[in-house]
């Protein structure tokens, strides 16, 4: 099923689509950023895909392009599940928002924002959301010191 | 024409009836809700951050403390989806499945009698609160018997389970299960004949299927809006599939079906746990993969080749190759995901959790927009949130 | 009270004369601890895990109300603060507000690993230890602590003010309290 959503969509958009894999039963879509809103608009519409179950951000350091936003979607029919991933560079990172697709995107973009630092074109209400009003830094990012970065990093254990 | 003002007052993060630290900013047109903005963020732990500094099998008490009401569905999403990555799934023990899904769905109960004794004891009715909370010592009483804590118990383990159950725990199941639904009649007929609760719950807090669906309502509050989903039917996971019960759907939309659906999802755990008696066979408890699972304690402290075993995996972890997964589970409270990466090496890469609360949460604005300010009250009640989980 | 009223107008130094270190004092100090540490009204101020320890400790197995200890919504009504949960630097400015609202003599009691020194959250975001900000009387380890432990260190709290000297000075306005 969901490779068939794969052909549908690589028919559709054929030179935005970068990548697909499967990996335990998963298939994961990797897409150019420029095109994830009317990516997401087709597998709400064409595919079924009404769910957005969670959208997040992961900090690649050092590889370029250094971010993924990640979507993971599902299809309250089917039972299916399909992730699409869209790549984003170190520099300025922004993406475009889904939440004008799905509703349920507002927060969690606005916690990829946060804790990540990727900000989202359009979105209505880009503010920080579990830090502080005022907090300098994103604290999921690698390069982000686990205890803050005014604290010593304490040395006797050993993770 | 008179000057029409609105009134901006503050709710939290200190406030009894918000469930934890939520802070509400409501504007009011007199006792009309004109504008609810939820602020949260007060309990973040850093727990993502956290567990892509330690090997897997030490992120795992983490997990506990997310929606600290229901540790062991937390824990049981985490070692499925660390199963998962690692490729181990189909090599668990049939008799940890067993046990894992009897105390997920103990957990359940125990998690809505906790949501049951603070919603009831918000809308005004106390005696709820005190019968709910003998009903959940006793499951915290067989927590302590299984696990050594009353709460966080860490019980499950990547691969099966740390622990067998104890002699005489499945009579304490039993017995629990025999009286529950008797108890579940008591709740029902103090409050849902009760004129006050009705006029409290009927019609309060509505969202259609399709804002449900839009907004990514999951668990109980989704299926009070009449949507046919439960992933533990309909995506299974832990063997769920031999298991007969029902998915509690109703499409009144409101804080009553919510209340209705979650007292029938406590009698249909209790036919699943029933069901897991029956099935329970002597067995291994832990997947046969040396690699990834701890030895059992009576070989670490018995022979040096289990204590070496045991040191390694603690110090060293295990190395999953590189991949990613996403796994999601039906918690108390919706769909519990977990999305992970790993680089190859013995800690995650990257860990999101998808917490119910969360995303559920997302959904008070546009349930109490219009209504009255005592709604307010009614409405975080009936999402059942649990800040713990909401923050990370 | 005949003492009180004819010494209004005394000075500080008057009034030790008059109360002194006799045994009507310490009688009196007696009556105030004992009746201060049998009616610790705590704030209801439930951070996380331990909040839900704290509840089940106020139900029906545990009882705290046979203690005389009530749970008080308003931190105006309020004696004691019990800390349970983990502290976050977001947090921490309501819980210097509240603390600020209770009325005096107040104490706080640090409810677990993260509000005794952070717990397991060594992070960015956890504050580590509720102590750098307030001043903890009892600590109560655990995580959660079971109810056993909050009743037991709620119990110290008692023993703790009971020890405690010149309140009934120190509430005529005569000097300090002597903490115990």
């Amino acid at each position: 099923m969901s490779q068939a959503v794969v052909a549908k969509l690589r028919e559709a958009f054929s030179a935005d689509v970068l990548d697909v894999k499967e990996y335990r039963g998963e298939v994961t879509v990797t897409v150019k950023k420029e095109e994830i809103v009317a990516i997401c608009q087709f597998l709400k519409d064409e595919a079924g895909y009404n769910f957005l179950c969670d959208l997040c951000g992961v900090d690649y350091l050092g590889q370029q392009p250094r971010f993924m936003v990640v979507y993971n979607l599902y299809n309250i029919t089917t039972k299916e599940r399909l992730r699409v991933k869209v790549p984003v560079e170190e520099e300025n990172p922004r993406v475009d928002t889904v939440s004008t697709v799905w509703s349920t995107a507002n927060w969690p973009e606005r916690e990829c924002w946060d804790l990540m630092g990727i900000s989202f074109n359009n979105h209505p209400d880009l503010r920080r959301i579990l830090m502080a009003e005022g907090w300098v830094g994103h604290p999921l990012r690698k390069d982000y010191p686990l205890q803050g970065p005014d604290r010593e990093p304490y040395q006797g254990r050993l993770s | 024409m008179a000057k029409k003002e609105t009134m901006t007052i503050n709710m939290g993060p200190q406030h009894p009836s918000t469930h934890g630290v939520l802070q509400l900013v409501l504007e009011l047109d007199g006792e009309t809700v004109v504008n609810a903005v939820p602020h949260i963020g007060f309990l973040h732990r850093g727990v993502e951050k956290l567990a892509e500094n330690r090997s897997y099998h030490r992120a795992l008490p983490l997990t506990d403390r997310l929606d600290y009401l229901a540790p062991m569905s937390n824990n049981l999403g985490y070692v499925l989806t660390v199963e998962k990555l690692l490729g181990i799934t189909d090599q668990i023990p049939e008799r940890a499945k067993v046990v894992r899904v009897m105390m997920a769905e103990l957990t359940r109960i125990k998690s809505h009698l906790v949501w049951l004794a603070t919603h009831a004891l918000d809308i005004g009715a106390m005696t709820v609160f005190l019968y709910c909370f003998r009903e959940r010592e006793q499951i915290m009483d067989m927590y302590e018997k299984l696990s050594g804590a009353r709460m966080t118990s860490n019980y499950f383990r990547v691969g099966g389970l740390s622990l067998d159950l104890p002699e005489g725990f499945v009579d304490d199941v039993t017995s629990f299960i025999d009286d529950m639904p008797g108890h579940l009649d008591t709740y029902e007929g103090l409050l849902t004949g009760n004129k006050i609760w009705q006029k409290r719950t009927v019609g309060v807090a509505p969202i259609s299927a399709e804002d449900a669906i839009d907004i990514g309502l999951t668990g109980p509050a989704l299926r009070g809006s009449g949507v046919d989903w439960d992933l533990r039917r309909d995506n299974p996971y832990s063997g769920y599939e031999d298991y007969d019960f029902e998915v509690i759907t109703r499409d009144g939309c409101d804080t009553f079906d919510r209340y209705k659906n979650r007292l029938d999802e406590m009698r249909e755990s209790c036919k699943i746990i029933r069901q897991a008696v029956d099935k329970l066979q002597p067995g291994p408890i832990l997947a046969d993969v040396p690699d990834v699972c701890l030895p059992p304690k009576k070989d670490v402290v018995n022979s040096i080749e289990g204590l070496i075993h045991q040191f390694k995996i603690i110090t060293e972890g295990f190395k999953p190759e590189p991949g990613e997964v996403y796994q999601g589970v039906e918690a108390p409270k919706g769909e519990l995901g977990y999305y992970m990466i790993s680089d190859g090496s013995a800690n995650p890469f990257r860990m999101k959790i998808r917490p119910p609360s969360f995303v559920n949460l997302q959904a008070l604005p546009k349930m109490v927009e219009g209504k009255l300010l005592a709604d307010v009250i009614a409405a975080i009640g009936t999402l059942d949130i649990v800040l713990g989980e909401i923050d990370r | 009270m005949g003492v009180t009223q004819g010494a209004e107008k005394a000075s500080g130094a008057e009034y030790s004369k008059v109360l002194g270190n006799n045994v009507l004092t310490t009688s009196l100090d007696l009556v105030v601890n004992w009746s201060r540490s049998r009616s610790l009204w705590p704030m209801t101020f439930g951070l996380a895990c331990c909040a839900i320890e704290m509840m089940a400790t106020g139900a029906a197995r545990f009882d705290l109300d046979r203690m005389g200890v009530l749970f008080r919504a308003s931190p105006r009504q309020a004696d004691v603060i019990i800390i349970a949960g983990t502290v976050t630097h977001k947090m921490l400015p309501v819980i210097k507000v509240v603390y600020e609202q209770m009325p005096e003599p107040k104490y706080v009691v640090a409810m677990g690993a993260c509000a005794s020194s952070g717990g397991v959250f060594d992070t960015y975001s956890v504050v580590q230890g509720i102590d750098q900000e307030l001043p903890v009387d009892v600590y109560v380890p655990g995580c959660p602590p079971r109810p056993e432990a909050l009743l037991y260190g709620l119990i110290k709290l008692q023993e703790k003010i009971m020890r405690e000297r010149n309140t009934f000075g120190a509430a005529i306005g005569a000097g300090d309290v002597i903490p115990g």
